[in-house]
Parts: structure tokens; C-alpha cells; sequence
């Protein structure tokens, strides 16, 4: 078997899931390479070696925060080079398909974004889409150079399976395009202490029906009762009540939770394109006819404001 | 100078409408109407606040596709676009990503450019990369996923909105610029505007014009294959009850049998 590379996300070191993730699909295909560029490497080391890193290629370079994606691309580029893997799995972030895209120019390769699942199989690993606000799913693979594959988050359970996740260091030599765009400030998304939106087992969504910014506490409430993470619909994004980092959708995050609950949502198609794939679906909204209705396993019809504290009040005396 | 901007638009099928595939497993065009891609809106408006701040400007829109993707470039003319490029060609059909954004980049270039305004994803393919693969085949700077951008003497700033951090962007032109829909709602086309609209040039272009061979595009010379695609099964109906005062009651009880509490 040959070697798959999987770019690491990580915030100075610490993992984001959705990578174990990537390495749990990588050792379906091949042997997982794990790359891992800025500070932290010896952090992220153990952990990438648990899920399955046979070695850990680190660079670190004041370049990769300072510059748009550039530098990530011509760190990767070589990386490639060196390994010449089998495949490049990389995680379905904005930024992660940006690099993936160029990358895929710049080594001849053909690309698939946004796979939920990936298998081995007679012409290369073959990657499932969801499409078409996820009304179908496809099925895929590359034909022309190493496949370059993003793949989105809550795709894999992250399963563990010690490897040695030898570290070695490269330097990278970049692109005179690496300097092109220039970050000139950086603020950090303040924690909320709630799971990520995408990474989240379990969200609970407002909609327009929510009616105002304060009220969005009720939603919180619930979410709180259940360690879940907060959405939004765009209504309520674009009316200024909650932050467009938690919108849901097409413009905003692709969620697949286990359980994912919509209050004043009414299902619009651009909505349902974000979280029709959620394993279990619940609503509340006050008309019947809302197509939200449509996708649920459970649906209450009723006035949002009565029962949503119900709900979260009765969450809390049942786990006492 | 007169600062040149070319928007990248694309002619896609109606979200709302029942989208297919064809039996080659290509999106089905037919089936469902088309239109402009409403994200594709953000990026003509940002073209014309640009255009409209800078002192001389000339905003080219570009599409590649079929015939009926004309209706596209007419209605970015009509926001108020100077002249549009359509690249039609049978050999098209089924091009991928990394063709089309081979015959965009090459279709720029014969343009000419200083600057390049793409929306942030089509609302059919849905990946988002068609900018960032541009700034890489043009060697220009990608400045994408902006929510607010600006142009001065030159430079391109911007506010790209990301995962983990809300960062501030610069670069020099020539740049390839993406817009998100939050950047700022679109203007509608004025009655003015759709009337100046049916007297301003589209230029058409095919393959041989750009100096691509056929064999580079299309669905053979496509860079992935779809093997299957599958509709994805109705859910199953779910229970829906009325609140009659005991609603979060029962669906409390309900998350409690899914072993969610
Ligand atoms: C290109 C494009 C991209 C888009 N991207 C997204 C996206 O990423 N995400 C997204 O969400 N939308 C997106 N949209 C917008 C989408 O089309 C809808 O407009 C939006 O989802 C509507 O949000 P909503 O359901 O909260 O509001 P509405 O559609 O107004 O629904 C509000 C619902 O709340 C219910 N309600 C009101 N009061 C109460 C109450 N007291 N109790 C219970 N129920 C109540 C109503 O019955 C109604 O069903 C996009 C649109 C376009 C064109």
C-alpha cells in the first residue's frame, strides 16, 4: 500500500477533529502521512501517531500566517513531491479547499471537494458527494494524476490506531507567488466554551421566528442543556441577531449531526442544503405547512417561545 | 488608466426547481429553468461600487456555457456591466472544475485585466475553488471570500471572514478578488438599465479563439468521473404533533428514547 498524505488543521498544534477524521479514511486507502505546517508539530505529533500517522512532516515558516494559502500550497507541493503518495486528503474547510484546488493545478491532478465518505477501489479511492442540497448522492474518483480529495467534517468516526508519527522536519522553499497576499491583521473568533458548529454531535438552530437578538438566549438555553452547538438560519444571520459564523447552509456551515433542531426554520432549500444530511431531525415552527415538516423524524407545531424552555426545563430534570 | 475588471458568472440551474442529473450523469440544464447565479450577484454589485469609486472603469462579465447562458450576461449588463464575453463551444459539455477554470483563465487574459470578480461559489457545483484555481493559472494574488472589499491606487483590501479568525487582506493589482453574500445586497436592474442592456456588445468566443484544444475540456477530458449518482431516499415520515401545552414534554420524551438525554 502506498502512502496517503492528510493535511493537518490545527490551531498551533491542537487537532481539529475533522483531521483524525481524515486519518481514519487515509488508512482505508493507504498509509497515512500526516503534514503539518506552523507551530506545534510535537504537540500534534502524539496525537496525529494515535489515529494513525506513520510520520509527521513538519514545517514551520512565519510565511504561513503572514500570507494568504500560498505558502501552505508550495509546502504541500513538496511534500508531495518527496512522498509521492497515492492520494492527498485534505479537510473540507474554506481554506483547506483553496489549497487543495491549487495544489491539484499545480500537480496535474484532477480534484474532488466536499466527499462525505471515501473508499478504496479499482481506479483509485472513489469519494461520495452529496449534491444538489444534498437531494443526491454521487459517486466519484480521479482520472488524471494523484488524487487531491476535501473531505468534510463528521465524515468518519476518528478511530484509534497507534502508528509512529516520526517527526521530520523539511524546509520549505516558496513560490515568488507566496508573498502575493498579505494578512495585515488577524482577530481570533472569540470562544463561545460551545462545541464547533461543524464538529458538533448535537445543534440547535434559530430561525426568523426567534424575532429578535435577545430571544436568541432561549435557543442557547437549549442548546446549553444539551452540549450542543448554536445555528442560525440566514433570516436570522442577516436580521443581526446572531453571528454569521454560525449561519447553516449553503452560505454558511454544511452540518451533519446526530441530532440537529430547528426552531422558527421554515426549510427554505438553501437552509435544508446545510443540514438535510443530520442523522436524527427535529422542528418546531408554527405552521404546519412549513416544508421543514418534510424532513423531520420529530415535529411539534406550535409557538417556539412556549416550547422551547419547556423543552430545555424538562432536558434538565431528566438528567437530574 | 482606466482600471479594467472582469466578472466571472455563471448561468445555473434554479436551486427551487427539482435539479437532475442527465443520463451522462452531467447536471440536467433542461429539466429545470436557469438563471444567473444569485451568488454571482454579490460579485457584479462589488464590480459596480468598485467601478463607481474608481475614476475610470470598465466592468467586462464572462460566463462559459451553453446558449441560454446569455440570459446571465444580460442581466450582470443590465445591473449596469459595460460588455460581456460568452465562450460557447459544443465541446464544453461536461467540463469539470479544472476546465472550465482553464478556459476562464485564458478567456481573461484575451480580455485583459487588472482586476478579477468572481462570486463565492456556484450554487449548483457548490465547491468554491474556481477563484482560487484562477489566481493560481493567472499568477496573480487571490484575495477571496471577502465580506467588504476595497480598490485604491492599486491596491486590493478586503475582510475575508474565516473558520478561526476574521482576517484583514492586502494585495497589488492584477488580483483575483471573491465575494460572499455578505458583502451586500445586489441592486435590481433598473428599467433604464434593462433597456441599455439589449444595445451593450457580447462578444462571443469559442475553443479555437482561446487556442484550447477540444480534447482538454468536455466531459472526456475532465479530470474526475462521476460513476453513479443517486437520488437520495425520501425520509421517512416523521411523527408531527400539535402543542396542546405538553410539547417540549414530548419532545423531550422523544430525544430520551433516541438516547439523546
Ligand atoms: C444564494 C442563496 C444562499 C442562501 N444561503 C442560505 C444559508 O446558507 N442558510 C439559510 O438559512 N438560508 C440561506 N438562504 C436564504 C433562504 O432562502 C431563506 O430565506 C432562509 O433560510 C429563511 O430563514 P428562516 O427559515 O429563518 O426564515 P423564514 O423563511 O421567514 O421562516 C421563519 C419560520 O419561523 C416560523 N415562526 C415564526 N414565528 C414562530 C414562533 N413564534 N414559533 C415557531 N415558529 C415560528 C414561521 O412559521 C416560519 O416557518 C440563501 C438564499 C440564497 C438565494
Amino acid at each position: 500500500m502506498g502512502e496517503v498524505l492528510v493535511y493537518v488543521d490545527h490551531v498551533d498544534g491542537a487537532v481539529r477533529k475533522p483531521t483524525l477524521e481524515l486519518l481514519t479514511l487515509a488508512r482505508r486507502i493507504g498509509e497515512p502521512v500526516a503534514v503539518h505546517l506552523g507551530a506545534g508539530a510535537d504537540t500534534a505529533a502524539p496525537v496525529l501517531a494515535e489515529h494513525g500517522a506513520t510520520r509527521v512532516l513538519a514545517a514551520d515558516a512565519s510565511e504561513f500566517a503572514d500570507y494568504l494559502v500560498v505558502p501552505k500550497v508550495d509546502a504541500l507541493e513538496q511534500a508531495v513531491t518527496s512522498v509521492n503518495p497515492v492520494a492527498v486528503l485534505v479537510p473540507s474547510s474554506a481554506e483547506g479547499k483553496e489549497i487543495a484546488a491549487r495544489l491539484a493545478v499545480r500537480i496535474g491532478s484532477g480534484i474532488i471537494t466536499d466527499a462525505i465518505d471515501l473508499e478504496a477501489g479499482t481506479e483509485g479511492p472513489v469519494a461520495t458527494q452529496s449534491v444538489f442540497a444534498a437531494a443526491f448522492t454521487t459517486k466519484s474518483h480521479i482520472t488524471k494524476g494523484t488524487p487531491v480529495i476535501t473531505v468534510k467534517p463528521n465524515s468518519a468516526t476518528p478511530e484509534a490506531a497507534p502508528a509512529a508519527g516520526t517527526v521530520e522536519q523539511f524546509a520549505v522553499t516558496f513560490s515568488e507567488g507566496a508573498t502575493g497576499t498579505k494578512v495585515v491583521a488577524r482577530t481570533p473568533r472569540e470562544s463561545t466554551g460551545r462545541p464547533e458548529l461543524t464538529e458538533a454531535a448535537m445543534v440547535v438552530s434559530g430561525g426568523r421566528g426567534v424575532g429578535a437578538a435577545e430571544n436568541f438566549n432561549i435557543i442557547e438555553a437549549l442548546a446549553d442543556s444539551l452540549g450542543a452547538a448554536v445555528g442560525a438560519s440566514r433570516a436570522a444571520v442577516d436580521a443581526g441577531w446572531y453571528p454569521h459564523s454560525n449561519q447553516v447552509g449553503q452560505t454558511g456551515k454544511q452540518v451533519s449531526p446526530q441530532l440537529y433542531i430547528a426552531s422558527g426554520i421554515s426549510g427554505a432549500i438553501q437552509h435544508r442544503a446545510g443540514m438535510q444530511t443530520s442523522k436524527t431531525i427535529v422542528a418546531i415552527n408554527k405552521d404546519a405547512e412549513a416544508p421543514i415538516f418534510d424532513l423531520v423524524d420529530y415535529g411539534v407545531v406550535g409557538d417556539l417561545f412556549e416550547v422551547v424552555p419547556q423543552l430545555t426545563e424538562e432536558i434538565k430534570v431528566r438528567k437530574g | 488608466m482606466s482600471l479594467r475588471i472582469v466578472v466571472c458568472v455563471k448561468y445555473v440551474p434554479d436551486a427551487t426547481g427539482d435539479r437532475h442529473f442527465a443520463e451522462d450523469l452531467t447536471t440536467d440544464r433542461d429539466a429545470v429553468d436557469g438563471l444567473l447565479s444569485e451568488l454571482d450577484e454579490y460579485a457584479v454589485e462589488q464590480a459596480l461600487q468598485i467601478s463607481e469609486a474608481a475614476d475610470d472603469a470598465e466592468i467586462t462579465v464572462l460566463t462559459v456555457g451553453p446558449e441560454d447562458a446569455k440570459d446571465a450576461l444580460r442581466k450582470a449588463l443590465s445591473m449596469g456591466a459595460d460588455k460581456a464575453v460568452h465562450v460557447e463551444d459544443d465541446a464544453l459539455h461536461g467540463t469539470d472544475i479544472l476546465g472550465t477554470s482553464l478556459v476562464l483563465a485564458k478567456a481573461i487574459e484575451h480580455v485583459g485585466y487588472d482586476l478579477v470578480v468572481c462570486g463565492m461559489a456556484s450554487t449548483d457545483g457548490t465547491a468554491g475553488v474556481v477563484p482560487a484555481i484562477l489566481a493560481e493559472r493567472l499568477s496573480v494574488p487571490q484575495v477571496t471570500l471577502l465580506s467588504e472589499v476595497k480598490v485604491e491606487d492599486g491596491t486590493v483590501t478586503g475582510r475575508r471572514d474565516g473558520d478561526a479568525a476574521s482576517e484583514q487582506l492586502q494585495a497589488s493589482l492584477p488580483a483575483v478578488v471573491s465575494v460572499t453574500d455578505q458583502s451586500g445586497e445586489a441592486r435590481y436592474p433598473s428599467f433604464k438599465g434593462i433597456m441599455a442592456a439589449k444595445k451593450k456588445p457580447v462578444e462571443s468566443l469559442d475553443l479555437s479563439d482561446l487556442g484550447i484544444e477540444a480534447a482538454e475540456v468536455g466531459l472526456a477530458g475532465a479530470w474526475s468521473a462521476v460513476d453513479e449518482a443517486n437520488e437520495r431516499p425520501a425520509r421517512t415520515a416523521g411523527t408531527i404533533v400539535k402543542d396542546e401545552g405538553e410539547g417540549g414534554k414530548q419532545l423531550a420524551a422523544f430525544l430520551a428514547e433516541r438516547k439523546f438525554i
